[in-house]
């Protein structure tokens, strides 16, 4: 890979091998073969992920009552984040309630698969796989389509996408530009926004971390040994800073979901 | 003195800086209409969120791409 190629241009120091900076191939960590399938560490993770928060939720929610219980009352606010500031902000008050179990489920789901990129356990983000953020987005796709479809008609659809009011010669440029828009780029950036970000970030934490250890067993004398102590701390840092990515990223996704709803639900353009 | 490694790195690098400064311009503005006008904030910040996400695509391609060619 690319980078590899680029720990031949570092100077090997210390007696025995040099440095072997990551490379997208860390992010391949098969587990077992079920016939044609490898199963691999992040689809077990996401496993558990998905069956412990089912789990929860429906414990969390099977006695609701109207004075909440404890458990109650933290589920409510962990609910009423993607409901209120993601749905009904961007969808609006009219038309958000529909929408409300995909956004929360789409958020929840996101934010603990990114979050399994800080857990002591896994350290390892299952979105930092292409395949997670591309199945997550063909249902945001799927959805956003057919809640247009469904309200403008096929017909309707494609006339919606050019803004009122343009004269006649430039509609064939802009039509095409946002057909471009509703069916490539959209999904596409919103795939690879989570996936870039879970990976570089995984990526950046591990060279950190490697590196510290690399300097600490492999360092030529003590000063670059001792450079190992400021390597820590940065891949300490780095940890919080992925956590802040982590949710960050979480509520981008919904919030993108939302929009491209709310552009098929709101009348005006 | 001989240079080896990947041009695509450095495509990435440059590829970074016109996102970089859109996030930065996006975020000034979010603070300037917070700072004018506290009441607004609930406002403004899915608006600076959601524009700060659409920037930062043009890095995440520039990442994807880099490792792709």
């Amino acid at each position: 890979m690319t980078l590899s190629a680029l720990a031949a241009t570092l100077p090997a120091s210390g007696g025995g091998e040099s440095y072997q900076p990551p490379t997208p191939a860390i992010f391949w960590q098969p587990l077992f073969e079920v016939g044609p399938i490898t199963v691999t560490n992040q689809m077990a993770w996401a496993a558990i992920i998905t069956g412990v928060l089912s789990l929860v939720l429906i414990m969390l929610s099977k006695n609701a009552s109207v004075v909440p219980s404890k458990g109650q009352w933290l589920l409510e606010g962990v609910y009423n984040f993607p409901r209120n500031s993601v749905a009904r902000d961007m969808i609006g008050t009219k038309e958000f309630k529909k929408y409300v179990p995909l956004l929360v489920t789409l958020f929840l789901m996101v934010l603990f698969y990114n979050l399994a990129g800080s857990f002591f356990l896994t350290m390892n983000p299952v979105t930092g796989k292409v395949g997670f953020p591309i199945a997550l987005t063909l249902v945001v796709y799927v959805v956003y389509h057919w809640v247009s479809i469904q309200k403008m008609g096929l017909g309707g659809y494609f006339k919606h996408m050019i803004p009122p009011g343009l004269p006649g010669w430039i509609v064939p440029f802009v039509f095409l530009l946002e057909l471009i828009t509703y069916f490539i780029t959209r999904p596409l950036t919103l795939a690879l926004r989570l996936f870039g970000n879970m990976f570089a970030g995984h990526m950046v934490i591990y060279l950190f971390v490697t590196g510290a250890f690399y300097f600490l067993l492999h360092g030529d004398g003590i000063l670059l040994q001792a450079l190992s102590v400021p390597t820590f701390i940065m891949a300490g840092v780095m940890v919080l800073f992925e956590i802040l990515v982590q949710f960050l990223q979480a509520f981008v996704f919904t919030l993108l979901a939302a929009s491209y709803i709310a552009a098929a639900v709101s009348d005006d353009h | 003195m001989e240079i080896t490694g990947s041009l695509s790195l450095i495509g990435y690098g440059l590829s970074a800086i016109g996102p970089a400064i859109a996030v930065g311009l996006i975020f000034a503005a979010y603070i300037n209409g917070v700072a004018r006008q506290p009441e607004a904030r609930g406002l403004l910040q899915p608006i600076a969120i959601l524009g700060f996400a659409l920037a930062e695509a043009l890095a995440i391609f520039g990442l994807v791409l880099a490792f792709v060619l």
